[in-house]
């Protein structure tokens, strides 16, 4: 294990200096240095602070756990690995993700899990432990995304327009959702024995993570969000 | 060299405030080193500051911040000045020389009172006047331009990183309650010292991150009024937008936000409080032309107070966070961190929702 103080190390150099050390790091000091641990293939890297944008942006097997907040655009086009963020998260979470998984032990901010895909025997999987904002799911291609709305309070579990463009994937919420509005192009179902089997050793990682009881979680009621069929825009351009 | 106007060429930008409630006077050093951790958000094109409360000495007086291509162009505009206003104090704005800031232009400060004798002839209240004079003297007089016009407050940009701008105009040297910064990254416009932000009028100043598309739309609307978009930046255009909302309609910030984040109208339909249904419908019914679409997020700052401000969809970043007395608002939670390492409550606030944060009573 390697601790490296990345207080004035700018993107380039601090990520040189991770990809050098070829073992476990733990990365202190840091305040909004972008694309850290970027394309990684191996090891665990341990942040402290709050990581810039991108932060894991092409990830391909490394595992990044973050002791704060993490901002923009985190896991974007990750293709195998793990991001663990215990606090909440910006925007456009795992934007793109074909593979990997994210989990968050608090909220994520608008368009999580945008253009998630999947990709032969590669599935990504997105755990949003609080509320997500708006458009989560924006053009989901693939993958899954588990929201569990955990001390939510008032709170919607989503904001507005959730898998607007989706055609692909599932996305699985906490409770009724009543209360939230759907685009047309998707169905919504309670969850049956099956998918509550899908996710259930997500949750159980979400919980050892973050310390939460997942029997209780599990005996709620869940949301199963999926496109209505696989090509649901294949009349709006061109006949195939 | 082509100025702003002259040319567009196809934003990412930084912005960060910080406001203290109490009333609290802070140089404006930390805000500018906040800006250091978003450092790749600009590209050296523009840099800004703006600061409340940093002239208590010259509190009644208009503080005019002009940029002059050379010493004749200020000659020329001081006899115009003079002919409308006593100058009570005409100065040059202290900087220092670093090798981050180069091609200054003349950069001057004047505290200046509308002549009572030219309000009572031209029967205009006070502000309007001023603002009509800025009008006139950044379309009339090249090589001449106004950057800022409000009481107790001020503006200082240039072209260089927002850090380095800080450094330049020695801000370590004036104390102010609320101060915002941007750091600009041109997308539509060359990058000149009046094209960087915030963007003013009388008090009124804006920074903004993003890139709106109903640029033009909105101009047309708002020229008609008397104002004049003279750098084809989408910023100015904001500044006057809400200056014509909230000093000539008399909206409040709630519904000056409400005009131009307004919600969709399906979002509208399915409000539950008609009352503030009712509200909604009746600003988009009556203010089209000035929604403002396209990604942006902008922080207002107004003598006793801020508003933070993200387009309807959320195309742009912005988180706030608090610490005693302290609000902080920026781009990204490094910069408010880089501010205040324990700053408290982060939450990001969502498309459309104005944060307004103001100085208690009678503190500024």
């Amino acid at each position: 294990m390697v601790s490296i103080d990345i207080k004035d190390l700018e993107h380039r150099e601090l990520n040189q200096r991770l990809r050098a050390a070829d073992s476990d790091c733990i990365l202190t000091g840091c305040r909004g240095q972008r694309f850290i641990a970027a394309g990684m293939g191996s090891h665990s890297i341990t942040i402290h602070g709050v990581p810039g944008n991108a932060l894991g942006a092409y990830l391909n097997g490394a595992s990044i756990i973050v002791c704060a907040n993490a901002q923009d655009a985190v896991g974007d086009t990750m293709n195998e690995g793990k991001i663990i963020i215990h606090g909440n998260i910006g925007d456009a979470a795992g934007y793109a993700m074909r593979g990997g998984k994210i989990f968050i032990k608090g909220n994520a901010g608008y368009r999580a899990g945008i253009h998630m895909k999947a990709y032969k025997d590669k599935s990504p999987v997105m755990v949003i432990g609080g509320v997500a904002g708006s458009f989560l799911g924006e053009y989901q291609a693939g993958g899954s995304i588990i929201v569990l709305g955990l001390d939510a309070k008032e709170r919607r579990i989503v904001g507005n327009f959730p898998c607007t463009g989706m055609h692909g994937g599932k996305m699985y919420l906490r409770g009724d959702c009543k209360n939230i509005k759907f685009p047309r192009q998707v169905t919504t179902r309670h969850a049956d024995g099956k998918d509550l089997d899908e996710i259930r050793a997500h949750v159980e990682e979400y919980c050892s993570l973050f310390g939460r009881d997942p029997e209780e979680i599990m005996r709620s009621s869940f949301t199963v969000v999926s496109p209505d069929s696989k090509n649901p825009y294949k009349q709006m351009y061109v006949a195939n | 060299m082509k100025l702003e106007g002259q040319v567009r060429i196809p934003s990412g930008c930084a912005i960060t405030a910080v406001i203290s409630r109490e009333g609290k006077r802070m140089t404006g050093e930390r805000i500018a080193q906040a800006m250091k951790p978003m450092h790749d958000r600009s590209n050296g094109l523009g840099g800004g500051f703006a600061g409340y409360g940093i002239y208590p000495e010259y509190k009644d007086f208009y503080a005019l911040h002009m940029f002059f291509n050379e010493r004749a162009t200020r000659k020329d505009c001081e006899v115009f000045l003079k002919e409308r206003f006593e100058i009570v104090k005409s100065e040059i704005i202290p900087t220092r020389k670093i090798p981050e800031i180069t091609d200054e232009p003349v950069i001057w400060r004047y505290f200046v009172a509308p002549l009572k004798s030219v309000l009572a002839s031209l029967q205009l209240d006070e502000k309007e006047f001023v603002a009509r004079t800025v009008m006139k003297i950044n379309t009339e007089f090249p090589g001449a331009y106004v950057f800022s016009s409000g009481k107790n407050m001020g503006t200082f940009k240039a072209v260089g990183y927002p850090e380095d701008v800080g450094v330049f105009y020695r801000l370590e040297e004036y104390e102010g309650y609320s101060w915002t910064a941007h750091g600009r990254y041109p997308t539509n416009t060359p990058g000149w010292w009046g094209g960087a932000h915030p963007f003013t009028l009388l008090d009124y100043s804006i920074v903004h991150n993003g890139e709106i598309s109903s640029y033009d739309a909105n101009r047309r609307f708002i020229e008609m009024f008397g104002y004049k978009c003279s750098l084809q930046t989408d910023t100015e255009v904001i500044t006057y937008i809400m200056d014509y909302l909230v000093r000539i309609q008399g909206l409040t910030l709630g519904e000056a936000a409400s005009v131009i984040a307004a919600p969709f109208w399906s979002t509208i339909a399915d409000k539950t409080d008609l009352e503030d249904k009712q509200k909604h419908i009746y600003l988009r019914t009556l203010f089209p032309s000035l929604l403002v679409t396209g990604p942006f997020s902008i922080v207002f700052g107004f003598n006793g107070g801020l508003m933070a401000l993200n387009d309807r969809l959320k195309l742009r970043s912005m988180v706030v966070g608090e610490k005693d007395d302290k609000v902080f608002i920026s781009s990204e939670e490094s910069a408010i961190r880089a501010m205040e390492p324990d700053a408290e409550n982060i939450w990001a606030p969502a498309g459309g929702e104005p944060v307004i944060i103001r100085v208690k009573d009678g503190a500024f």
